[in-house]
């Protein structure tokens, strides 16, 4: 398992997870702050991805 | 004293000093069990099931499970937090898991996997313990 957002995506599911039932107590709105964070991590590390990509100058 | 519920669980409070500490106890020990404990067993489910896979993914990456050596302080940091699973962590030492492969190209995201289920079950445990005195 090489692939950088295989793990990522991996990575981000059980935290996601893990902090939205950490701070909700209803089913409905973990599972909505869950797909937001989960989604978040996900966009960002994309985001940098795309913002390092002609690193090193 | 009150606490929260939700309509599919009914949260029960550990009022008594040693009550409260096996509920952390537990809650070190098995991912989850706290919360299975005070009655929010949806929370616990989801606890059970995350970390467990954190910590086995993490294993699975050639991920390793620090010794604690005093001598090299991230070393001994990084075996706090891969000590914060309890049961799995005790288990996956006694059976010479997580030895790590540094030269495997996911030696780094296991240790970030072990690393981090180990530091979020003990924010998991902090919160079994605001539920055990009613703050939550």
């Amino acid at each position: 398992m090489t692939s950088h957002l295989l793990l990522l995506v991996a990575f981000a599911l059980p935290v996601s997870a893990v902090f939205a039932t950490l701070s909700r107590d209803e089913p409905r709105d973990q599972l909505r702050t869950g797909g937001m964070m989960f989604g978040g991590f996900v966009l960002a590390a994309i985001v940098l991805g795309w913002l390092m990509y002609p690193l090193p100058l | 004293m009150a606490t929260k519920s939700t309509a599919a669980e009914g949260a029960r409070p550990a009022s008594e000093p040693g009550t409260l500490v096996l509920v952390c106890v537990a809650a070190w020990a098995i991912p989850g069990a706290g919360h299975f404990w005070l009655g929010r067993a949806q929370k616990g489910a989801v606890f059970l099931v995350s970390l467990t896979a954190m910590f086995l993914v993490g294993l699975l990456l050639k991920g390793r499970l620090f010794p604690f050596d005093l001598s090299e302080p991230l070393v001994a940091l990084a075996a706090f937090a891969n000590a914060g699973l309890g049961l799995p962590w005790i288990a996956g030492r006694a059976l010479g898991l997580g030895s790590g492969l540094v030269t495997a190209v996911s030696y780094e995201y296991g240790n970030t996997f072990l690393i981090v289920a180990g530091l979020l079950n003990f924010l998991v445990m902090l919160d079994a313990y605001d539920i055990g005195v009613g703050r939550k």
